[in-house]
């Protein structure tokens, strides 16, 4: 178990408050221009000690991404945050900015330092109203004491932070339909490449990473790479913000380190599942996006980006979604289908068309309607959708689908045939 | 801004914010000042935006009108119907659904409409069903406005529906008594 002294996010909860006097006592801020003043080599080396790996899901090598953007003093680069949280499951940035805004702020000037870049936005998914204000007073907070704004921190480093709040739309999670967004258009992903480290914001090099990816950052850079690798299995490192929801007594995000046996996770920090640990049924372990795990998987699984991919799923934004034996499995789905045929942004046809067939057919098996050809043609159709779309969420919405048949079909189909002989 | 025959026109509070919004764009790229122009002109007309504001945007912009239709009906946070005072929307994503969010539908049903998105008799209300607002720990969740209530139940759910016809809002946030996101 995570010990407190390692802990980064030790505000998660919001016990103290968020202004700049509670997280300076919190060891925010402490000397950043002294970390500045080692330079952007310095600071891209330690990122990549580190190993530390994007938080938003994909889980690409930090430093490596950030040794990508172009070092030309005349390039207007500039830092996109992502704070666009909307895969289901997932509510642990909400945490870090409400409660902890100010190690985001401070790990924006670190990371735009490290990436040239003078000017920073934040996408804040517009339903976090609240979570905006207190981000907003924290930023104004940052500009009086001099700590970004013209010679930031008094380290020669002009750095200007800016807050623009979305409108609801989950596809403006992946990073390009963001930057879409942010110039004032409908959220629809571009192609690639050119990738947003070539052309990006405004046709300017541009890096995009999660809330809680740059969050950690001054303490990876105060306490070293080293210490950050110290935590979980190679290449999957460090601490991590874990949420756990859905059928377990005490639902919470928690922090964690990395590699945590899942079951380890949820009895020690989630009560246990409801009914006990026998009465699980499946996980969807990373958020809405990665298949599910039967209970058996769960048992010896670790909570890491590795292992979760040797058993066909994925550490995804580590949104734990926990469901027993109560759970009609079928309808858990079709549910997330439902989400995916609402959050299509309509580019592509296969997820346009996809998504929405996908789901009427989730539907028509939950209702006991479908036979056992209509699954084989399910699947079938989502291999047809999976790796044909500009981004990702065409893939994001077939995988559930076959995680649920991959490891239950016999038993669904076998409630099928029951219905059919019932009527 | 030329004359034309527009209703809506910001407030003098609005004036002074969007010039604050345009501030933060390149002066060049003004357009991305849309998403939060179409924000206060939503608050200031009482929640949706007509047909005026939508146009008035634009014009503010100099964007196209259909550039900014365009925004107004992808992003699901702009309304082109009118909405009650109080605009609940009940998450029922898997994560709150897991958590009994038919509870809360239902809940919605009884004391404001059968039907979602129709706006109550005396215009207090209206519910729609939304999709993951991103507080899963504290499954059921509903928005009311620009507030959440989380860890709710079908009763909690009613509490906080009568405490605005009653006009004494009950407190934001976990209606189970505990502090954000820990394990209780």
């Amino acid at each position: 178990m995570l010990k407190e002294k390692d802990k980064i996010f030790n505000n998660l909860y919001g016990d103290k408050s968020y202004s700049l006097t509670d997280a300076k006592n919190r060891g925010d801020w402490d000397q950043t221009s002294d970390l500045i003043k080692k330079g952007s080599d310095w600071i891209i080396e330690e990122m990549k000690k580190s190993e530390l790996r994007g938080r938003g899901g994909a889980g690409f090598p930090t430093g490596l991404k950030w040794s990508f953007m172009p070092k030309d003093p005349n390039s207007n680069n500039y830092l996109v945050v992502n704070a666009d949280e909307s895969e289901p499951g997932t509510c642990k940035d909400r945490d870090m900015i409400r409660n902890e805004p100010h190690k985001l702020i401070e790990g924006c000037l670190l990371s735009s330092f490290a990436m040239n870049a003078h000017n920073c936005y934040i996408y804040i998914r517009g339903e976090y109203f609240n979570e905006a204000v207190v981000l907003q007073k924290a930023i104004d907070e940052a500009y009086d004491a001099g700590l970004v704004g013209k010679n930031a921190c008094g380290s020669g480093w002009d750095f200007d932070i800016y807050l623009h709040r979305g409108a609801g739309a989950y596809i403006c999670g992946e990073e390009t339909a963001l930057l879409e967004s942010l110039e004032g258009k409908k959220g629809q992903p571009r192609l690639k490449p050119p990738f947003p480290a070539n052309k990006g914001l405004y046709g300017s090099p541009t890096t995009v990473n999660n809330v809680e990816t740059i969050a950690v950052v001054p303490a990876i850079l105060r306490r070293g790479g080293d210490w950050f690798s110290s935590f979980g299995r190679t290449k999957n490192t460090g601490t991590k913000v874990f949420c756990i929801s859905g059928h377990v007594n005490k639902p919470c995000n928690v922090e964690e380190e990395m590699s945590i046996p899942l079951k380890e996770l949820i009895e020690k920090h989630a009560g246990g599942v409801v009914g006990g640990w026998n009465n699980l049924k499946a996980i969807i372990p990373g958020g809405s996006s990665v298949p599910l795990i039967p209970k058996s998987t769960c048992d010896t699984v670790l909570m890491d980006f590795d292992s979760l991919i040797d058993v066909k799923s994925g550490l995804g934004t580590a949104a734990v979604i926990v469901m027993d034996k109560s759970t009609d499995l079928v309808k858990a789905i079709a549910n997330l289908s439902h989400f995916y045929k609402h959050e299509s942004c309509g580019q592509c046809t296969p997820c346009r068309e996809g998504a929405g067939w996908m789901w009427r057919m989730m539907e028509k098996i939950a209702r006991g309607e479908a036979s056992s050809h209509d699954i084989d043609k399910l699947l079938d159709v989502t291999k047809q959708i999976e790796g044909h779309t500009i981004c990702a969420l065409g893939d994001a919405a077939a995988w559930p689908i076959q995680g649920l048949f991959r490891h239950f079909r016999d038993e669904i189909e076998d409630q099928l045939i029951k219905k059919v002989r019932a009527a | 801004m030329s004359e034309n025959l527009n209703n809506f026109s910001f407030s003098d509070k609005n004036k002074l914010i969007a010039v604050d919004i345009l501030k933060k764009y390149p002066v060049e790229r003004k357009n991305s000042a849309v998403m939060p122009l179409l924000d206060i002109a939503q608050r200031q007309n009482d929640g949706w935006l007509s047909r005026d504001t939508i146009e008035y945007v634009a014009e503010y912009l100099d964007m196209p009108i259909i550039k900014v239709m365009e925004v107004v009906t992808f992003y699901t946070m702009y309304h082109t119907k009118p909405v009650g005072k109080n605009l609940v929307q009940v998450c029922a994503t898997t994560p709150c659904w897991l958590r009994g969010s038919d509870n809360i539908v239902k809940a919605c049903k009884e004391m404001i409409s059968p039907e979602q998105n129709t706006v109550s008799n005396d215009g207090l209300f209206s519910w729609m069903q939304v999709e993951c607002l991103g507080a899963c720990v504290n499954a059921p969740v509903v928005q009311i406005n620009d507030d959440y209530y989380e860890d709710l139940t079908y009763d909690t759910t009613k509490n906080i529906l009568q405490s605005l016809i009653d006009n004494k809002p009950l407190q934001v946030g976990s209606q189970s008594g505990r502090k954000g996101s820990r394990a209780d």
